[in-house]
């Protein structure tokens, strides 16, 4: 390849917003459930239903604006976007083109050491569809409109990113600004984020952009890195070979880590915008601008300082913390109840990123209370229990969010610090090991060790360590 | 001005629109379409610059509903309208292949 | 006791002063159904059981007192495209020939809160696109008057039924006239009310911006005390509106002193039968003679409503009729190869030519390259209609018209020449684009004996000025077409 390439990519990422209903009626908007359970005439299309806006949705939707530095559209509408297809029960959905709730923003990456901005071209407020699934047996297709009707922003990036680190970093922002606001928890798993990919490829230096692509069934990080890398190598082996890239819509497969064209003469993609004339204009206030503004809480990189600040954890530390508005949000509870932040940093950065990472889930996913963290803490800071005690109790926290001064009494897992049951097991021990004792006594430190843990193992781990070594020094001065 | 619709264009139309005409009907959707559009043509003939287009008739605006879930129960009735169902689940000729 | 030469109202006095039973007059309009519907052919569902069950419950309930208004106990008809709960709502479309609703439209819950029992489910245009009836997938209404006639439409089913004296009222929906003028064409009162009076919700949607439910009556009385009864601010209609003025029964006198009415010029000029002009001028002398201002002046606009109508309703309707596709309710065609096959294939065998034809129209108005041309210039003329009213309405306390350029035409004379069709509508469609109120009350007969409609128009929320000048001329001309009930009996009978 002797031509330099730069790719060129923009987004369109759908979030799912935090919503307890649907956006256009009460049904909840709870994921799971069995099919079309939280359905009503509205997110079905029943004929003669009527779409009435959910006010929560138009919050939302403002506080992400103006968190991405958009100008928030003091007069909007929603359209219809007509088009045919199961998921979509009216075979329109209900979207915004002409007048979307905010418009020209940008966030801020940062990439290595480099510092850019993504500039957003705007975000409107819509409906998802409901879910299809492929029946084998009968070789038909299910539809569950459970989801349909569920509140999402789209927010449409200008083509601002030129690598796949770059489109992960302004992922990450967005996800990050979202759920600082709590406006979505941005699950990809669960699809509550999810992103579109434009991109096109140019030779490098030239200003004209090329022919772009629209990529879509990206639902992971790794599948978004693998679709781009796929997909600026299929575009410029194209070009390499003098033929042309075509704008079409592919959909990424991957597990065999290609896209393929999403072309039919049935989907003409002219998708026939109108206004929709069920419902009304929204008229935003300054006032409401003001007030959506000063609700909005804290974010990321306030919150980061102000953690360095008041609770004097280092730069690392409250990085990693802050990266979740689920740990920020737990990080400081726990410490408002036991008064320790570097105790509870620890706690989150080691072991609750270790059962995480084991259980391949996000942050947001943790379920364990702040009193049960704080009073796991205050447990092992008292020494009631050993530290490999506690962790054992934190997989409990963990995993059943159970109460760690209950479990620890229930199941007997206090140290003993009784001294006299200790002096006799010691003595037994070293009774038991003439050898190590030995060892010890000709200066071999490391022969306490062993006799450390025998003590501990015959205490089933209850005892203190640093107890039964002073007390094991003492034995064979 | 006579608007000339072309085979290409009810075709098209008819994709759009999901519906299937015979070779007759197609005719007889051309010529329909063709008197339509030269009547409504009949607009150009009113000068509307700038004329605010108007969708709503009365200035109502931001009619909300609150965040409150009031899930029904007639899930099931509705279900039972739908020609063929499976599983809870509407059923429809397969999607993707 | 003639059960069927009542008003409504006289129904609901007999009935809450127990000379009638809620039974006998379920019975006595079912009589006269089964006297006349194959001539007519105004219903396409009547669920006799359900109504006899329906009039036990609300006898016992006028009884106890549960109901207490002015319609309890009276039968209606529902036009069938209006959901009701447990009873067949097909539109008069193939595509809803089995769609059994799962919930009750709000016009007609609300007139359930008053004790109204439902006798059945009215024909009309299919999904309200017509002018005359004829486009039902289950056959076509007759006009009661004269059977070689259509009643009009798309609610010719439901002023058929109060004119044949089948129902003592019915409910319809105007989109472009689709109350007013079949009403003109049945000789039966009928209003369409401001845009957002009547909650839109459980109303299958043809053009969403335009539909409107109101009532069909024998007399002005009845049709107040029904609007009454539907209007309301409904929280599941986001068009809904909130009003304070709805107790139209209270402006029932007879009284017009003072009233400034316009007569717009450009409605009484060519393209208008003069004998459907003469009987609706000798109306409005009638209100000058009892004091009101008559004056003529130019509206404007006039031939533009049409074309304009029609780019905005048809775009709406190819949306909203979208969701008819075989999935969720209705009809699915039998045999098909994949998706896309399925619905074009359910929806090319449920629907009619003429809602085909509208689907069409308006899926190429709004398709690519088009929209600004069609659609924005077509809401561009609304607006300029809807000023121009305004600009009336500074001078007029009503606007007096026909509601349709001539009397019911022949069976079958209408269909073969659509633009011919669309042009019948023309005093009516801006009523609609404008979003005014709009009310038909008969005047007078055609030399063939057909009737003959006046329409009064009133600016935004002034239903009460129309209810009170047709009241007037109503008092003042003693109800002359009351009389008239014997011919349409007799248009039965000769045919039979």
């Amino acid at each position: 390849m002797s031509k330099q390439y730069e790719t060129v990519i923009g987004l369109e990422v759908h979030v799912e917003l935090a919503t307890k209903t649907k956006i256009f009626c009460s049904c909840s908007t709870e994921f799971g459930g069995a099919p079309n359970t939280h359905t009503c005439p509205v997110c079905t299309g029943m004929p003669g239903a009527l779409p009435v806006l959910n006010r929560q949705v138009v919050e939302y939707a403002m506080a992400v604006g103006l968190a991405a530095n958009c100008k928030i559209t003091q007069v909007c509408k929603f359209d219809r976007k007509n088009y045919f297809y199961p998921d979509n029960p009216q075979n329109y959905q209900i979207s915004q083109l002409y007048l979307p709730i905010a418009r020209d923003g940008y966030v801020e990456i940062e990439v290595g050491d480099t510092k850019k901005k993504v500039r957003i071209h705007e975000m409107h407020m819509e409906e998802d569809a409901g879910k299809l699934i492929h029946d084998e047996w009968e070789d038909c297709s299910l539809v569950d409109y459970n989801r349909s009707g569920v509140p999402l922003i789209e927010i449409v990036s200008e083509p601002d990113m030129r690598s796949a680190e770059e489109v992960i970093a302004y992922l990450e922002k967005l996800r990050m600004i979202c759920q600082y606001l709590g406006a979505s928890d941005c699950k990809l798993q669960e699809g509550s984020m999810r992103a579109d990919v434009n991109l096109s490829v140019r030779e490098v230096g030239s200003k004209e952009f090329g022919t772009r692509t629209e990529m879509k069934n990206l639902n992971s990080f790794k599948a978004i890195s693998r679709a781009i890398e796929g997909e600026r190598a299929r575009q410029i082996e194209l070009l390499e070979e003098g033929k042309k890239v075509i704008q079409e819509t592919r959909r990424w497969d991957d597990n065999k880590e290609y896209s393929y064209a999403m072309r039919s003469k049935e989907d003409a993609q002219d998708y026939r915008y109108f206004p929709e004339p069920d419902l009304v204009p929204i008229v935003i206030s300054d006032e409401w601008i003001e007030n959506v503004k000063a609700r909005q809480p804290e974010l990321r990189t306030e919150k980061l300082e102000r953690y360095k600040r008041e609770y004097d954890i280092p730069q690392y530390d409250a990085e990693i913390i802050t990266g979740s508005k689920k740990m920020a949000d737990i990080f400081e509870a726990t410490t408002a109840i036991c008064g320790k932040p570097k105790k509870v940093s620890n706690w989150l950065m080691v072991e609750t990123m270790r059962l995480l990472n084991e259980n391949g889930q996000e942050p947001a996913d943790i379920r364990f209370s702040p009193e049960n963290l704080a009073k796991l803490i205050n447990l092992a800071d008292a020494g009631t229990i050993n530290s490999s005690v506690a962790k054992e109790v934190f997989e409990k926290v963990f995993a059943e969010d159970v109460d760690p001064e209950k479990y620890v009494e229930e199941n007997g897992l206090k140290t003993v610090n009784d001294e006299g049951a200790l002096r006799e097991i010691a003595a037994q021990v070293i009774a038991a090991n003439p050898k190590a004792v030995e060892d010890y006594k000709g200066g071999k430190e490391k022969a306490l060790g062993a006799l450390v843990g025998q003590i501990m193992k015959a205490m089933k781990g209850k005892a203190n360590p640093g107890m039964v070594n002073q007390m094991l020094r003492d034995m064979l001065k | 001005m006579a608007n000339k619709i072309s085979d290409e264009t009810i075709e098209y139309v008819g994709i759009l629109a999901k519906l299937e005409l015979s070779e007759e009907e197609k005719e007889q959707a051309k010529s329909d379409m063709e008197t339509m559009l030269d009547y409504i043509d009949t607009l150009n003939e009113l000068d509307t610059e700038g004329i605010e287009p108007m969708s709503h008739v009365f200035p109502i605006h931001n009619v909300f509903r609150e965040d409150t879930v009031e899930n029904g129960d007639d899930h099931e009735a509705m279900l039972s309208n739908a020609p063929q169902q499976k599983e809870q689940s509407y059923k429809v000729p397969k999607t993707f292949a | 006791m003639d059960i069927l030469s009542m008003t409504a109202l006289e129904l609901g006095r007999k009935i809450k002063a127990k000379e009638i039973t809620v039974k006998e007059a379920v019975e006595a309009c079912l009589k006269q159904i089964d006297k006349v519907e194959d001539k007519v052919n105004s219903f396409v569902t009547i669920d006799r059981e359900k109504a006899f069950n329906r009039a036990e419950e609300v006898q016992r309930g006028i009884e106890d007192g549960t109901y207490t208004g002015p319609l309890a106990g009276v039968p209606v008809a529902i036009k069938d495209n209006m959901c009701t709960k447990g009873m067949l709502t097909t539109c008069s479309s193939r595509i809803l020939e089995n769609f059994n609703p799962t919930y009750t439209a709000e016009a007609v819950l609300n007139l359930e809160k008053a004790g109204a029992v439902i006798i059945g489910k009215t024909n009309m245009d299919e999904f309200a696109m017509g002018s005359t009836t004829e486009t039902s997938y289950y056959g076509e209404t007759k006009n009661p008057w004269n059977l070689e006639h259509v009643p009009g439409g798309s609610s010719g089913g439901s002023c058929a039924a109060v004119a044949a004296m089948e129902v003592p009222y019915a409910l319809g929906s105007d989109t472009g006239g689709s109350i007013r003028q079949p009403s003109s064409y049945c000789g039966v009162v009928g209003i369409k009310p401001t845009y957002g009076t009547v909650s839109r919700y459980g109303l299958i949607a043809y053009g969403s911006s335009l539909d409107q439910i109101g009532p069909i009556a024998r007399d002005v009385s009845d049709c107040a005390a029904i609007l009454e009864t539907i209007a309301s601010h409904d929280v599941k209609d986001s068009t809904s509106m909130e009003r304070t003025d709805t107790d139209f029964t209270s402006v029932l006198v007879n009284d017009v002193k003072g009233m400034r009415i316009g007569i717009p010029q450009d409605y009484f000029s060519e393209g208008l039968d003069p004998e459907v002009a003469e009987p609706i001028l000798e109306a409005a002398k009638v209100l000058e003679e009892a004091g009101a201002s008559v004056e003529r002046f130019d509206l404007g606009l006039v031939t533009y409503a049409i074309p304009a109508y029609y780019v905005i309703a048809s775009a709406e309707a190819s949306s909203n009729l979208a969701r008819f596709d075989g999935v969720k309710y209705g009809y699915r065609t039998a045999d098909y190869e994949e998706l896309h096959g399925m619905y074009k294939k359910t929806r090319s065998e449920g629907f009619g030519p003429e809602v085909k034809r509208r689907i069409m129209l308006g899926s190429f108005v709004l398709s690519s390259g088009y929209y600004d041309a069609y659609y924005l210039k077509a809401l561009k003329t609304k607006a300029l209609i809807k000023k121009a009213f305004d600009q009336a309405f500074t001078k007029y306390d009503m606007i007096l018209a026909p509601a349709a350029p001539t009397t019911a035409p022949k069976l079958g004379s209408s269909l073969s020449d659509p633009l011919k069709m669309y042009l019948g509508d023309i005093y009516t469609i801006s009523v609609n684009l404008a979003g005014l109120p709009g009310i038909s009350i008969p005047v007078g007969r055609d030399s063939k004996g057909l009737p003959v409609g006046m329409q009064l128009i009133g600016d935004c929320f002034q239903e009460k000025k129309l209810f009170r000048a047709a009241y007037t001329y109503e008092c003042l001309t003693q109800k002359k077409w009351i009389s008239d009930y014997d011919k349409t009996q007799t248009a039965g009978k000769e045919e039979a």
